[in-house]
């Protein structure tokens, strides 16, 4: 397998220029003959759905949501960041890029992640015309707050919603060219597999959801822009729909999954309260500018009412291990932070997994309807879960599964390793390293989207011979086959176990080996395990119904199959990263504070997986990390 | 807590539907609504029988999937919250729970508790966006935006197009949420150009999908899991009237 990431030429900052400058062009008439299939319509999709057909091109685009306007990106909370420097505090692309790469442990690209700061500032203009709420100054001027991992506030947002707001600017776009004809939209529609002919990406083969009929597409080029793949722990932050199923389909037709041990768990959820649960939901980061983190010094005192612990029997913990960012310190150190000390028998509420993030200061100094106006709606939702206010005691919060940074393996130019398939937004693994900043998901979702497919992919189309095949072709023919044949035999297993129940006991093992800190051991342990389950689940799960209408337990039991294969990747990718960076964390290797510990040396490069065969091991392959501006150095926030 | 559910079951769009009776115990107050419809799709599955189908996703009350009936109530009993955030310590122990899926002829039903809301999706392309290209727009900071604006456009941009308002308005109107639109639009700068043409658009695309006229009931604004009030109907109405008034001028 070959990894080029066919960077431009040139010192950093000119990188993207010169991209821009030697690319090719397809002439405004031309466009229309070239058919692009974009599936998911998220931040990213949504978005290049919407610019690729401004542009010209026929679009297809594909979710299974019921409406585009549902994608997950719309539950992101906080905000956006974008180097615009308006609070004159010190910020510059420069400063946006090097922190990203820091925050990502030094283990992304520099080159993709420069272009991501550069664009940014892009975003923001293209938001705010399309109508975009964000916050504002009383003068009028936008508003800006600081996130995790950063000095400076950069963070663009439109109070609790800003995902909400970003995907229906989106949506928006999309809907006009829908309306214009350009784009072609299906919703309840999901993609099951890739055809790939004569290594060139030519289409894709689908499930309608509601009438169960399995249809192909033939395109000139496929993009993937289908999330992540936090659901695998079963219990995450992420929709219930989000799944792997697009990203693993396409990894087991030759595209190479990129360090999918680099999961990112978000410090601030709301804590576990019962086996019954579905999903856990986040508390923005943002609360961390005015909440300050802590839990009692004494294991004796974790039983007693917050507000009657004195603070010198707190121990603020994030303020003092790391005071120079203190409350704001990046999600994984922050994290690992909190799961410390509940293994020291210090945390509090149900099961003792939790921490304090406490309001009572901020009340006090800035008064409770600032405090009200700024997270109004994070407290809201708070009480109704947990039935407490949080105006009046310290939530508990804990750790929870929330971003995934590995994906599927591309180039500078979003493409991956096959020919004609293009991968966008989380599903990719290109811009966060081992572990996301804060506010930089929809910075990356929306810059894929607006402004960097349409330059690469317009290049693509101008440099490559075109050849479309047609969805007649007997190659499509065979996958389709494929695909049915998957769907009769979930239907045939007529066991007597919920494909949820698999899911449950999956997370689990994930969650418990592979989660905020993993060993040799609970590695190989996982992927025992997990051998064992998916063996179980395909003679014991339960499907009823049919093929041929709307048939809920059929996609989630298809969801779950491929999760039961991709848990084990997942596994044998941290067993092979000997090394802690960022999200991934080996407790093997850390230094005696209990910071991750690296070895550049070895491991300053992303393991790909080639897919070998369903009884073979993946080959792992390595794309060197070559650091040519910045020097990795430790990744301190003290 | 166990509670005797009698919820809507459907096979497809065509076939007619019946009313299914189902005891489920071993709930707890601090479950979701949703969670308790997981348990007893749990319990089916186990038994060979068919999951009832439903709407959901983020589970969070922003993705606006879920469209329940509870009780004849849109997303249920509490105020300001959508089916997924509503918990069964809301309910009495032992209560009798009728769930139905939204009931307008704009939303047919596919399936058990599904309805097919693409009549928003497509009320959205007759006109909810501002008509501009990636690329070449100003800088965010050209054009101030006096805070109250914004806010007023935010409280209508909240809306999750979940369907409430024409589940629970009488007239099966669904006039909030064009309402919410084009008051989201019409309180920005960025918004001005088309503001006429927006309302125009969007009621008439809302009327070729078979919704009801609003009469003012004030259901939409009680059931709304965002409570986006009807103040915003109101502004429609003047700018749709600006924009009739000025076809009239036109001639």
């Amino acid at each position: 397998m070959k990894l080029d990431a066919r960077v431009p030429s040139g010192p950093l900052p000119q990188k993207w220029e010169n991209f821009k400058k030697d690319q090719k062009l397809v002439n405004p008439a031309n466009k229309r003959k070239f058919r692009v299939l974009v599936v998911g319509t998220g931040l990213a999709g949504g978005a290049a759905a919407a610019t690729l057909a401004e542009l010209g091109y026929e679009v297809l685009a594909f979710c299974f949501q019921d409406s585009p306007r549902r994608a997950h990106s719309i539950a992101a909370q906080g905000g956006i960041n974008a180097a615009k420097n308006y609070q004159n505090d010190g910020d510059s692309v420069w400063r946006l890029f090097y922190d990203t790469i820091k925050g990502g442990d030094f283990r992304a690209r520099e080159s993709n992640v420069h272009r991501l700061a550069e664009v940014s500032v892009n975003i923001i203009d293209q938001c705010v015309a399309q109508g975009v709420p964000f916050a504002r100054e009383y003068g009028g001027l936008l508003e800006n707050r600081s996130f995790g991992g950063a000095q400076v506030s950069r963070t663009f947002y439109c109070r609790g919603q800003t995902g909400q707001q970003l995907l229906l600017g989106a949506y928006q776009a999309l809907s006009r060219q829908i309306h214009a004809g350009q784009v072609k939209m299906f919703p309840r529609t999901e993609m099951l597999d890739l055809v790939v002919i004569d290594g060139r990406a030519r289409g894709i083969v689908v499930r309608h959801l509601e009438s169960g009929k399995v249809e192909s597409f033939a395109g000139d080029a496929v993009l993937l822009a289908t999330g992540g793949y936090s659901n695998l722990y079963y219990l995450s932050t992420n929709a219930q729909g989000c799944n792997v199923t697009a990203t693993y389909r396409a990894y087991k037709r030759g595209a190479a999954f990129a360090n999918p041990c680099y999961t990112q768990i978000h410090p601030t959820c709301i804590p576990v309260s019962g086996d019954h649960q579905s999903k856990l939901t986040l508390m923005s980061e943002s609360l961390r500018n005015d909440g300050r983190v802590w839990v009692p010094k004494d294991p004796t005192d974790v039983g007693k009412h917050p507000n009657d612990i004195p603070d010198a029997n707190r121990d603020y913990i994030l303020e003092r291990l790391y005071p120079s960012y203190g409350n704001l310190a990046p999600r994984d150190v922050s994290s690992r932070a909190a799961k410390r000390v509940c293994d020291e028998h210090r945390g509090v509420g149900p099961g003792g997994r939790g921490v304090y993030l406490d309001f009572a200061d901020a009340i006090r100094r800035q008064g409770e309807p600032k405090i009200r106006a700024k997270y109004g709606n994070l407290f809201d939702m708070y009480q109704r879960i947990t039935a407490e206010n949080a105006y009046q005691r310290p939530m508990r919060i804990y750790p929870a599964l929330h971003y995934t940074m590995g994906g599927l393996w591309v180039d500078y130019h979003l493409m991956s390793n096959i020919d004609g398939l293009f991968v966008l937004g989380e599903a990719n693994f290109s811009d966060h390293g081992a572990n996301r900043l804060g506010a930089s998901a929809l910075m990356q979702g929306l810059a894929d989207g607006y402004f960097v497919i349409p330059y690469t992919l317009g290049n693509y189309f101008a440099s490559t011979k075109q050849d479309r095949r047609s969805a007649d072709a007997s190659e499509f023919k065979a996958v389709e086959a494929e695909v049915t044949g998957q769907v009769k035999r979930l239907l045939s297993v007529n066991g007597k176990r919920p494909a949820s129940e698999f899911h449950r006991e999956l997370g689990k093992v994930i969650w418990d080996n592979v989660g905020m800190s993993r060993t040799k051991q609970s590695c190989e342990a996982a992927v025992s395990k997990i051998r064992g389950l998916r063996e179980e689940f395909w003679q014991t799960v339960s499907v009823p119904g049919t093929a041929d209408n709307l048939n809920v337990a059929l996609e989630r039991a298809g969801r779950v199959a491929d999760f039961l294969e991709f848990g084990e990747l997942l596994a044998t990718d941290a067993l092979l990263r000997n090394e802690s960076c960022g999200g991934h964390f080996r407790e093997e290797y850390q230094y005696p504070d209990g910071e991750a510990k690296r070895d550049d040396e070895h491991y300053t490069h992303a393991a790909a997986f080639e897919y070998q065969g369903d009884d073979k091991p993946p080959t792992r392959h390595q794309e060197p990390l070559n650091y040519e501006t910045v020097k990795p150095a430790v990744r301190s926030y003290k | 807590m166990k509670f005797t559910l009698h919820i809507w079951r459907q096979a497809n769009r065509t076939a007619p539907g019946r009313m299914e009776t189902h005891a489920i115990d071993g709930i707890t107050g601090d479950m979701s609504f949703l969670e308790m419809i997981d348990l007893l799709n749990e319990k089916l599955l186990r038994e060979g029988k068919e999951a009832i189908a439903f709407d959901h996703d983020c589970r969070e009350g922003i993705c606006g999937s879920c469209s329940m009936m509870i009780d004849g109530q849109a997303h249920g009993p509490e105020r300001g919250a959508a089916t997924c955030q509503l918990h069964m310590r809301s309910f009495a122990d032992g209560a009798d729970i009728i769930v139905e899926p939204w009931r307008v002829g704009a939303f047919p039903v596919i399936r058990d508790l599904s309805v097919d809301r693409g009549a928003f999706d497509r009320i959205i392309q007759s006109g909810g966006y501002v008509s501009v290209n990636t690329g070449g727009t100003p800088d965010g900071n050209a054009l101030p935006v006096p805070k109250p604006h914004q806010e007023r456009a935010m409280d209508a941009a909240e809306c999750i197009g979940c369907g409430a308002c024409a589940a629970a308005c009488p007239n099966a109107s669904a006039m909030l949420f064009v309402s919410a639109k084009v008051g989201h639009l019409g309180a920005l700068p960025q918004g001005q150009a088309e503001r006429s043409e927006r309302a125009k658009n969007m009621v008439a695309a809302h009327d070729r999908e078979g919704f009801g006229h609003c009469t003012f009931y004030g259901e939409c604004e009680a059931a709304c899991p965002k409570s986006i009030s009807t103040e915003y109907i109101t502004q429609l109405n003047s700018d749709y009237l600006a924009s009739a008034a000025k076809a009239v001028v036109k001639g």
